[in-house]
């Protein structure tokens, strides 16, 4: 078995267009949470989103290269990027053939959906933008990237709503560790906001109208985020070899599935993920300092994911500095674990929790220590990110500051 | 209005597969077995057939419906409200 690493990370959230931006923002607590702007609110009432505002496509993209590209593979792109920068890694020739992409994304190119069925339907045209098809596909993202670098091992999407980013994550994990492949490039990518999405969520009844407050008293459900974070992942030998930068060290995925129902989460599943993670990466409960949490502010996932913490730590539950990051970038479904391990990694290297945004007052059926509105400085020996998802799939990730 | 009450106990029963019998104004949605995601069914269902919006949210700590009576009298004043008949 092979210790992997992570040498690389890029991010683009509503918090800005890079990871510089995003943790200028998050590490100090602040919320990117605001009105809509992309799309035209009139007919929604949730008018409230976490979008990747101020955003010129043209500023990555050529036209032609464009004419290809949904706004969730942009994301992906922009933010793989950076990564492949970030972490110095070459993919030329045979190590090219030693790396392996796996991208997560809960649905896709939902914009381009949105656009072709108002044209059909709407505006009555008889036909569709000639690239529809390879736009839309969900692992549209993975293939850009693999063709933008010369990535050649092994490279797929993986869709489990909430919980793509960790999952793919994870799989990118078990392949470096196993030594499959070198290197992973890997993440999540989503840009669901459109009317026909919105809409969706608006029917089910689970949005909050005024902000994302995770945790709190008085929070009234989540808010809907976009964007994309991804990583290079290394083997830690590869990474000594070319005299890297290490960011941190992934240690641990743990999953599990609740078989029990299709959008009601379940302490029991949580608890046997984050149980599954910590063992996989070889830790006591006690060596967690930080627990990213799902967090997404609706009144069923915090008691439950509060729960399922204490079903796991213990009496170390009230140890853990236990934060949601979508109090400031919203949820961004099969991207939010990326952006979640994101917080975690930077948090690590500049010894910083970031905090639970929007925070009112204490919940008593959420009694952990939530990091509420303000930064912390503190050490972050050994993190968890959680990610549970609709259909009762849940992903977990352990990492471990890299000595 | 006893149209728009005898309307949504046959609502609640549909969507929920509860006993038409058994729904009466007094009845509570949780003795009813009615569980989270009925109501956000329920309520789509009102709203169509009353073509009304209610702002109803599935977070709310303190749910504002405790009792079928207490759909049907926000139903009635939405009703009221948006100044159309049903």
């Amino acid at each position: 078995m092979n210790r992997v690493v992570i040498t690389g990370l890029g991010v683009i959230s509503a918090a800005g267009h890079n990871a510089a931006d995003f943790w200028g923002k998050i590490s100090n607590g602040r919320s990117s949470i605001g009105e809509i702007t992309t799309i035209p609110t009139d007919t929604l009432t949730v008018k409230i989103g976490a979008e990747v505002a101020g955003f010129e496509p043209q500023e990555y993209f050529e036209k032609r290269q464009l004419g290809m590209l949904d706004r969730f593979s942009q994301f992906g792109l922009i933010a793989a990027r950076e990564a492949i920068s970030d972490s110095g890694i070459s993919f030329e020739g045979e190590a090219g053939e030693r790396a392996a992409s796996v991208i997560g994304s809960g649905v896709g190119g939902q914009t381009t959906l949105d656009d072709s069925y108002w044209t059909i339907y709407a505006e009555k045209k008889s036909r569709v933008h000639p690239f529809t098809v390879p736009r839309l596909m969900i692992n549209a993202a993975t293939s850009h990237i693999t063709m933008e670098h010369g990535i050649k091992g092994p490279a797929y999407s993986i869709a489990s709503a909430c919980s793509s980013a960790n999952h793919a994550m994870g799989q990118a994990f078990l392949m470096v560790r196993s030594g499959m492949v070198d290197a992973a490039v890997t993440g999540g990518a989503e840009a669901t906001i459109t009317v026909g999405t919105m809409k969706g969520w608006e029917a089910l009844r689970v949005m909050a109208n005024d902000t994302c407050r995770p945790f709190s008293k008085g929070r009234t459900g989540m808010v809907l985020g976009e964007g994309s974070a991804v990583f290079v992942f290394e083997m830690l030998e590869k990474a000594k070899a070319r005299g890297a930068q290490i960011y941190a060290e992934v240690v641990g995925h743990g999953l599990s599935s609740d078989a029990m129902d299709i959008t009601l989460p379940d302490a029991g599943g949580a608890a046997r993920a984050i149980a599954g993670a910590l063992k996989d990466g070889g830790m006591n409960p006690e060596d967690i300092t930080y627990v990213n949490a799902h967090g997404t502010g609706t009144a069923a996932n915090d008691v439950t994911e509060t729960r399922a913490l204490k079903q796991v730590f213990g009496h170390h539950a009230g140890s853990l500095a236990v934060s949601s990051t979508k109090s400031m970038v919203g949820h961004a479904l099969g991207a939010a674990g990326a952006l979640e391990m994101a917080a975690v990694v930077l948090g690590m290297r500049d010894n910083i929790i970031p905090p639970t945004a929007n925070y009112v007052e204490p919940d008593p059926h959420c009694d952990l220590d939530y990091v509420p509105n303000d930064p912390r400085e503190m050490q972050i020996d050994a993190a968890i990110s959680n990610s549970f998802a609709f259909g009762g799939l849940n992903a977990v990730m352990a990492l471990k500051r890299f000595v | 209005m006893a149209s728009v009450e005898s309307d949504i106990f046959e609502i609640i029963a549909e969507k929920a597969a509860v006993a038409r019998d058994k729904i009466v104004g007094t009845a509570s949605l949780q003795e009813l077995e009615i569980e989270s995601l009925d109501v956000v069914e329920i309520i789509f269902a009102v709203e169509e057939k009353f073509d009304i919006h209610v702002p109803f949210n599935a977070n709310d700590q303190e749910l504002e419906f405790d009792t079928v009576s207490d759909v049907v009298k926000a139903v009635e004043a939405l009703i009221a409200e948006s100044g159309g008949a049903a």
